[in-house]
């Protein structure tokens, strides 16, 4: 095919040439990032092996109530004999699965609409624009808290409720890339050359645009772990019978006065992920050379 | 200006009328019988077409949404169906105070850190001090407000036993039981919008300190104490400006759990409550009520931001 040849190829390789080396300096320096890289890693792998790790049911109810952390239990019981070290081991997967899916969601519907928005202007961009401007009249988690109000609690629910909260954000990001990038060269070139917009917008924008909504989707997964984890604190997360860290400081704050523990751990392992994806994402702020305003 | 005055206070008024509206279908969305959910098993099927009646649910939507907007636009926001049936208005107008409170002592504690503290970092920029600064603003944005919350109450209110666990003391109780009871959430949901709040004045001074009126002042003899108050920081805040409206977000948004912790009965546990007891009405209210301060707080800043820099009126 001719037309593969002629593609006018976007400047994107030698960048991408030193974008590599960038990648490996910067995280072969940024003591931070990869101290985040090993949590992460580790909270990773713990998600996936619950099955095979946890040391018991984590819904199992004993009589060993509100024990402190021991070597049977690693981080103690809860008020009705649960093991907490299991409980929050359980709670990793629902966690970094919804912190995944979200941003999975807003980024693919977001993009879109901000991408179209763009790329055609008239009265889509406008109609896709007054959508946003919408959205930006509510804080992201009051939408989210309303959406679950409205449709219910449940896993599927949150995740849509987060993902719509964020959507604006990888919307706005999205067209002003595409906005910036439509007066380059390159793109003339291809339009010239008569490939559908389709094809323009897929692999001469987008590619070029990805260094901030990149760096913007491992921000948001942050935030949508915290975000699941205060719905589920406040009783509008997934099921009351699935063990989820919002949920499980929910429970225990009854008793933190006399087990510490179940005011503590919970916490701390929000806490842990959440700073090692904010530190990774700002390693990858420095090596993709996006400046914070454009985001 | 006064046009752009103008402009922009258009764009709000059509926003919050465009907010109301979606507020209102949204909640007509509900799965289900929203009547047969609030009497669940108990109503009989007088009491639950004399609820219908009474909700105006027998209406056409439509029509019911004009009653709704005429009514709202008075300043009427129904009643809650829960309960003692108060006024939702009531309702909110005694929430509000307890959100403002807390949401004043946030900000005043998160500046209290983040201003020293975004100062310290760039004026010793990759010191001991500046990494210190980083870190902590890492874990401020890091810690689940909530969790900090739980923190607090173990170590100053279960443990030390300096400052309450719960509740709320109005001002008019005086005003250090007004306080004693806010420094705890306040701290919870300050610490993260300082972390915010000390990055931003961080990069704003280091940008301005490179700038030549800095190096002018610096060679007029000036010490650089009064190089650095006068002359870099207020230049080094108006960037920050344009967060304050997303800080406004953030701490509303704390707000709403935090206040839960410490049963506060803010505009935030108005909201769960009403959540958790299908009490529409409050719900709709209290997301409109939210929403309108949100608007009016970017509205602000946007108008504060032209006066600042009259380039933004022309753009």
């Amino acid at each position: 095919m001719s037309d593969v040849t002629l593609d006018p190829a976007p400047p994107v390789d030698a960048p991408q040439v030193k974008r590599k080396n960038r990648f490996k300096s910067v995280f072969a320096r940024d003591r931070k990032a990869q101290f985040g890289l090993v949590i992460l890693a580790i909270f990773i792998l713990g998600a996936l092996l619950a099955p095979f790790l946890a040391p018991y049911d984590p819904n199992e109810m004993t009589l060993n109530m509100m024990s402190s952390p021991s070597g049977d239990n690693l981080l103690g019981t809860d008020d009705l004999g649960r093991d907490l070290f299991s409980r929050i081991l359980w709670g990793t997967q629902i966690s970094l699965f919804v912190g995944v899916a979200t941003v999975t969601l807003a980024l693919v519907f977001g993009v879109l609409l901000g991408v179209l928005a763009g790329y055609y202007g008239g009265w889509i961009d406008m109609v896709i624009m007054r959508y946003i401007d919408l959205q930006w009249a509510f804080p992201n988690f009051i939408i989210a808290v309303y959406l679950v109000a409205v449709f219910g609690t449940g896993l599927l629910n949150v995740i849509v409720a987060i993902a719509l909260a964020f959507l604006d954000d990888f919307a706005r990001i999205a067209r002003s890339m595409v906005l910036t990038l439509k007066e380059e060269q390159y793109i003339d070139a291809a339009r010239v050359q008569g490939f559908s917009d389709l094809r323009i917008m897929l692999r001469h924008i987008l590619p070029n645009a990805m260094a901030p909504i990149i760096v913007q989707a491992t921000v948001s997964v942050s935030y949508a772990i915290l975000g699941e984890a205060s719905l589920s604190f406040l009783g509008l997360g997934v099921r009351a019978d699935t063990p989820t860290w919002g949920l499980i400081l929910s429970d225990g704050r009854s008793f933190i006065s006399r087990a510490w523990w179940l005011g503590v751990f919970p916490g701390l392992a929000i806490m842990l992920v959440v700073l090692s994806i904010n530190f990774i994402g700002d390693a990858l702020r420095d090596a993709l050379d996006v400046r914070e305003t454009d985001i | 200006m006064l046009g752009y005055i103008l402009r922009r206070l258009v764009g709000a008024v059509l926003v919050m009328l465009a907010v109301a509206t979606l507020v209102f279908f949204m909640i007509r969305l509900v799965p289900g019988d929203p009547i047969a959910a609030m009497l669940a098993d108990a109503g009989s099927q007088e009491a639950r077409e004399a609820m219908t009646r009474r909700l105006g649910l027998d209406q056409p939507v439509i029509v019911q949404f004009f009653y709704w907007f005429g009514n709202m636009l008075q300043g009427d926001l129904g009643a809650s169906i829960y309960g003692s049936n108060q006024p939702v208005m009531k309702i909110l107008m005694e929430a509000l105070p307890k959100t403002l409170s807390l949401a004043l002592i946030s900000f005043l504690i998160a500046i209290t850190i983040a201003i020293p503290a975004g100062i310290i970092a760039a004026t010793r920029k990759n010191s001991a001090a500046d990494v210190g600064v980083s870190l902590f603003a890492f874990l401020g944005l890091s810690m689940p407000d909530f969790w900090l919350a739980i923190i607090l109450i173990i170590v100053f209110a279960a443990n030390l036993q300096w400052l309450p666990a719960i509740g709320y003391a109005p001002l008019a109780d005086g005003f250090w039981p007004w306080l004693s009871h806010l420094i705890l959430p306040g701290i919870a949901i300050g610490t993260g919008f300082s972390a915010i709040i000390a990055r931003m004045i961080r990069s704003s001074m280091l940008e301005v300190m490179q700038a030549d009126y800095m190096r002018t002042a610096a060679s007029k003899g000036l010490t650089q104490r009064v190089v650095l108050m006068r002359h870099a920081f207020p230049n080094a805040l108006i960037p920050v400006i344009t967060v304050i409206g997303i800080a406004f977000a953030l701490l509303i948004s704390g707000a709403v759990v935090v206040e839960n912790v410490f049963s506060i009965k803010g505009l935030g546990r108005v909201l769960i409550q009403g959540i958790q007891n299908r009490d529409y009405p409050v719900v709709q209210g209290a997301v409109l009520l939210i929403s309108a301060f949100f608007v009016l707080t970017n509205l602000v800043v946007d108008l504060l931001y032209a006066v600042i820099d009259p380039r933004i009126r022309y753009s």
